[in-house]
């Protein structure tokens, strides 16, 4: 069984659930080191003051906040750690809200819920959640670190938590104006519309894999084994600048295919 | 350090007003530029590291060997394929490993962004159209797509990886959120967890009743707020007020502390509505082309890259001010 990343107790109004949190994402990242051109060592990060080139230790600095005014108000360790929550094991259920209440870009991590205990507990409030079809909103504190989360239950019936991105964090997207200019042309927009149609389908993530990551790992691969990597030049493409002929060209193409 | 050189392609400097990636969306035959943008902060009252006598600190890459600071172009990447051995590998090569993909997103599905289950969000980003002749088939595209209340599913390749995403439109502004890809994802079994257990009725009785006294229509954002933020910013504003560990900064001199004062919200306004917002004299933040100081240092440095301006790595905002004014750029 893989290492639980954090236990906790679920609160549900009176109802307690013991828990276990484990990570749902695996990182499968192709990770690179920078390196001095000269000698190939890998570079380091230093801290510097500016003005004198100084290099500041980690442990010497402090915490500080600059206003677009650039007045900079020091923090000391001490007013710092105040801010930090009380430690707690308990993740408090808040509300239930129907599942689009909330906003796709609020979703940041994925982790699963396992039983701390008696495994019966919390498959029979998985059933409930998924009964409902809401979407627990919990509040938390995990490693001196408040969290937000959405309770939920997994296509397969595993319960999870995906934590949520602070409100503030998120721009919201009714301020921001959006190009303005002639109006559109209404037959353009319907010939669009039936090229999104015949490009409908369902979702299947199954479906895409990340292949560039394989071609780096190739690519490394055969540069380490002394092979001549050939370049494949870059294509440009060109853009048809009337908008109606290369939506009517898009669809012929398109109708074809089907 | 939170950070050890490995970080992959990302720039030291945050969210500045140099968008993330720029290509093109491809919609059939219609091909329009767009520049992409974060739309996510990753932090709202960020703090800075600053040394005891409160002056402020920048990151630099430093070669432990040669015992002294780097610029970007002494830096190479390179992949670790043995105890201090590494493949170098090029920008150029990066990029030609994927030269479409690289350079558009290619729509070439539409789903019902509700399908997408919530595990698969990852971050959220905003598309600007790249240039006048690129705005109606950006609003034609964003019109469609919100009309149809579809997401537009593609890959593409920004900065060294590969990313799936779920272009949506809202609002007449076109996002585009990247989604794990499907083996980023654990099973559930991987993790380890526990499936098919029996739950017993009358238990999942007791927590429906507990849940529908919870239930409500809406979210309150209030309880998405982070309580440390509002405690922070009210010891920030406590102390400016009271005048008290109050500094004046040194002047910007890095492109870290530059980029990050730049308001995220003024530069996707600048960029979604370039006509309504031609830079009134004065008007700060505003940048002419002319206006070389109102510029970032990693602008500045681009355009000296450009020009060829001979020993600009180690030159600093004003030298590059001076020597691109003296190259005519």
């Amino acid at each position: 069984m893989a290492r639980a990343m954090w236990k906790g107790v679920l609160a549900i109004g009176d109802e307690r659930v013991a828990v276990k949190l484990f990570s749902a994402v695996q990182d499968r990242a192709v990770r690179f080191r920078l390196l001095h051109a000269d000698d190939g060592v890998p570079v380091q990060q230093r801290l510097v003051e500016p003005e004198s080139e100084e290099i500041v230790e980690y442990a010497e600095t402090q915490r500080a906040f600059l206003t677009p005014e650039r007045d900079l108000v020091a923090l000391r360790p001490d007013e710092l750690e105040s801010l930090e929550p009380e430690p707690s094991r308990e993740i408090e259920l808040l509300r239930f809200v129907p599942a689009a209440a909330v906003d796709q870009r609020w979703y940041d991590r994925p982790y699963y819920l396992g039983p701390d205990g008696d495994s019966r507990e919390l498959a029979a409030l998985a059933a409930a959640v998924r009964e409902t079809g809401r979407i627990g909103i919990a509040r938390w504190v995990m490693r001196k670190k408040e969290y937000r989360g959405a309770l939920r239950v997994a296509d397969d019936g595993v319960p999870m938590l995906i934590t949520l991105r602070p409100a503030e964090e998120v721009i919201v997207a009714s301020e921001l104006g959006a190009p303005t200019g002639k109006p559109l042309d209404e037959r353009e927009i319907a010939m669009a519309q039936q090229l999104l149609t015949l490009l409908e389908a369902r979702f299947d993530p199954t479906q895409y894999r990340d292949e560039y990551r394989e071609r780096v790992l190739e690519l490394v691969k055969a540069k380490a084994e002394g092979k001549v990597v050939r370049h494949e030049a870059p294509r440009r493409r060109r853009a048809e600048p009337d908008l109606a002929k290369a939506l009517r060209e898009s669809l012929e193409a398109e109708r074809r295919r089907a | 350090m939170p950070s050890d050189g490995n970080e992959g392609l990302e720039p030291l400097d945050g969210a500045g007003a140099r968008s993330l990636w720029s290509g093109s969306i491809a919609f059939g035959l219609l091909s329009l530029a767009v520049d992409l943008f974060p739309a996510v902060r990753s932090e709202v009252l960020p703090l800075k590291l600053v040394d005891s006598a409160h002056r402020l600190l920048t990151r630099r890459y430093f070669c432990p060997q040669h015992e002294r600071f780097l610029a970007r172009d002494e830096i190479v990447r390179g992949y670790e394929i043995g105890e201090g051995e590494h493949v170098l590998v090029a920008d150029e090569e990066l990029e030609s490993l994927a030269p479409e993909k690289s350079r558009a997103i290619e729509l070439g599905k539409f789903v019902d962004a509700a399908e997408i289950d919530p595990m698969y969000f990852k971050r959220s980003y905003v598309l600007t159209p790249a240039e006048n002749e690129a705005n109606r088939a950006y609003r034609l595209l964003a019109e469609t797509m919100e009309r149809s209340g579809r997401a537009g599913i593609a890959t593409f390749v920004m900065r060294g990886k590969e990313y799936l995403v779920a272009l949506v439109s809202e609002n007449g502004v076109l996002r585009a959120e990247t989604l794990r890809f499907h083996d980023e994802l654990r099973r559930p079994e991987e993790a380890g967890l526990p499936l098919g257990v029996t739950a017993q009725p009358r238990d999942v009785d007791r927590y429906r009743r507990a849940i529908a006294k919870l239930a409500a229509d809406e979210i309150d954002r209030d309880e998405l707020a982070d309580t440390r933020t509002a405690k922070l910013r009210a010891l920030i504003e406590s102390k400016l007020e009271r005048g008290v560990d109050v500094e004046r900064a040194a002047a910007a001199d890095e492109e870290q502390d530059e980029a990050e004062i730049i308001d995220l919200m003024e530069v996707l306004k600048r960029r979604l509505q370039p006509d309504e917002r031609e830079p009134a004299r004065g008007d700060r933040g505003a940048t002419r082309d002319d206006d070389l100081e109102g510029r970032s240092r990693a602008e500045l440095y681009e355009r000296a890259k450009a020009l060829g301006v001979p020993g600009r790595s180690k030159m600093s905002k004003d030298e590059l001010v001076r020597a691109l004014r003296e190259a005519g750029g």
